[in-house]
């Protein structure tokens, strides 16, 4: 099959790869109609991570019909339309009985590896580098699915490929930064990062009765998109004091709930401090946190910030004393999707939940080195590019 | 004996409050478990002379780590049958297991480490040289604890032939 391969730093390329194939008894194949580029990709991209293999397929955010499924799949059959949780999770453990599949015990083939990275092993993802996981991502023709039952969800009939794709990672992950920074009624939220992750983040606020709402970013056009589409208020960072701005459209307490929607691929206005280029020598990936940095200034006192964007390695510069002294709540989680996603494609459904302009550009398989190009550079107004393995 | 599973609070003492099992290297470890997974024989195979638990490990004047996973499944179900599964039976006569409730209802607290003490270089040094017993341990414990909540162990996709790691 044809699939898009990592070949190297900033180089990708579509090559003939072996179709994927049953490898346990709750898999199922699935093929590829829609698979969406994520900020999560960059740095492995940018080979940033270590341990990328050329010949790794990218990709974790897809919709596809069932191929084939394995002798103990049982909710899915051959043709149903699914879309599948970028984390791939066992559905038994403690931690999945829990809603936290993302930190599954059973998700990974490689657990050392986490384990000796961040001190206890988490649960899989596809397309992340091998010796992370070992899934093979979703921008090809047919992509694997372990335990397709707990992670495969069927798309109901009225909504479109091009919304429910975004069931798979961006919208659970948008929901996750509301409901685990715990918005009530009321509250004023800020979001940094006009992303589809950003966007949705304010969505989801919207929906959980934010008063006030307010993203952050600074390209014009993803500001335009989340007051179109999300009902927010936005500010430029790059035109404005955005602390200042917070307080004023806040009371003067600062935001109830910050989301940081941004990562470490977010552009930072400052250069790598002295700390940062040492650290990136000794101990690996060092990120910028300046999004964090100032959602955690912004926060009103006992306020919760929650951290929804990629983070790999260390950070410096990071205002702990600011967390103490305010007594804020800090979260931080890569997305549950098996616990919001039959929720999300129900109010999508329901036309509460709307995504699909978030795929900005839709794409052959054959371009996918200039979708992440575009994607990446945030050129012609790309939010997320996405790809058509099948036409 | 300065190690103690997680969340506990308090080494382990399987004499006192645990379900402790030495493999003997031909046939004592089927008896032994079997003895384990039935609750109070299992308290009487800690204390049969010359099984060896607490000798064993009172002994040694280096006892290796113990290697601990919480199973989020009953005993019974850790241990099915009252026998060491697989990958763990492959051990046998040179490990020694203990597991015990799990604090909170989480389940079964899984522990083994190798007989005979530290015979290979701690840490850094056994990463360095590939040769590390702790971790092979907690590999094998693992797998026990994906068999025992899953039924399966998850493989990874087939890697292409062409597969070349580079660094990032």
């Amino acid at each position: 099959m044809r699939a898009l391969c990592w070949e190297g730093v900033d180089s990708l390329a579509v090559r003939q790869v072996p179709d994927p194939e049953l490898r346990n008894a709750h898999d199922m194949i699935v093929r590829v109609r829609r698979s969406a580029t994520c900020g999560a990709d960059l740095p492995l991209l940018g080979g940033r991570l270590p341990f990328l293999a050329a010949g790794d397929v990218l990709g974790h955010e897809f919709l596809g019909e069932v191929a084939e499924v394995g002798p103990e799949v049982r909710r899915h059959r051959v043709g149903d339309r699914v879309v599948v949780s970028a984390a791939i999770a066992c559905g038994s453990c403690w931690y999945c009985r829990r809603g936290l599949h993302s930190c599954c015990d059973n998700g990974g083939t490689a657990p050392a590896v986490t384990e000796s990275a961040w001190g206890q092993p988490t649960g899989g993802c596809y397309g992340a580098p091998r010796a992370m996981g070992g899934f093979a991502g979703s921008h090809a023709e047919y992509v694997r699915v372990p335990y397709a039952d707990v992670g495969a969800f069927a798309v109901p009939e009225p909504v479109s490929d091009d919304r429910a794709v975004f069931a798979a990672d961006a919208a659970p992950a948008g929901w996750m930064g509301a409901e685990l920074g715990e918005v009530r009624p009321g509250d004023v939220v800020a979001v940094w990062g006009a992303g589809a992750v950003g966007q949705l983040t304010a969505q989801a606020a919207a929906l959980l009765g934010a008063d006030r709402v307010i993203v952050i970013d600074r390209h014009p056009e993803r500001l335009r998109m989340a007051e179109r589409h999300a009902g927010a208020e936005t500010l430029n960072y790059e035109q404005t004091d955005v602390p200042a701005e917070l307080r004023e459209r806040s009371g003067g307490r600062g935001p109830d709930v910050c989301v940081e929607a941004v990562g470490a691929d977010g552009s930072s206005p400052t250069p790598p401090s002295l700390a940062q280029r040492f650290a990136g020598r000794r101990a690996g990936p060092v990120d910028d946190p300046f999004a964090v940095r100032e959602a955690v200034h912004a926060c009103r006192k006992g306020g919760t910030v929650f951290v929804s964007g990629t983070f790999s390695g260390f950070v410096d510069t990071f205002p702990l004393g600011a967390v103490m002294n305010k007594g804020l709540t800090l979260r931080s989680a890569r997305q549950h999707g098996q616990r919001w996603i039959p929720m999300l494609l129900d109010r999508m459904a329901r036309d509460e939940l709307r995504t699909e302009h978030l795929a900005t550009h839709r794409l052959p398989l054959e371009q996918g080195a200039a979708g992440y190009e575009l994607f990446r550079d945030r050129a012609d107004g790309c939010v997320r590019a996405v790809f058509t393995p099948h036409g | 004996m300065g190690d103690r599973p997680r969340g506990t609070g308090r080494p382990f003492d399987p004499a006192r409050e645990g379900r402790v099992v030495r493999m003997g290297r031909l046939t004592g470890g089927v008896l032994a478990l079997a003895a384990a997974a039935l609750g109070a024989a299992a308290r009487r195979a800690v204390v049969v002379p010359g099984r060896g638990w607490p000798r064993a490990a009172g002994a040694d004047p280096r006892p290796a780590r113990w290697q601990v996973v919480t199973v989020d499944r009953p005993a019974a179900e850790v241990l099915p049958g009252g026998r060491w599964p697989e990958p763990l039976r492959r051990l046998d006569g040179a490990v020694e297991v203990h597991l015990r409730p799990a604090p909170g209802g989480r389940g079964t607290e899984l522990a083994a480490r190798p007989l005979g003490g530290v015979a290979s270089p701690p840490g850094m040094a056994a990463h360095l040289v590939g040769d590390d017993p702790g971790l092979f341990l907690r590999d094998v414990l693992r797998r026990v604890k994906q068999l025992a909540e899953t039924g399966e162990l998850l493989r990874a996709d087939r890697s292409p032939p062409d597969g070349r790691v580079v660094p990032g």
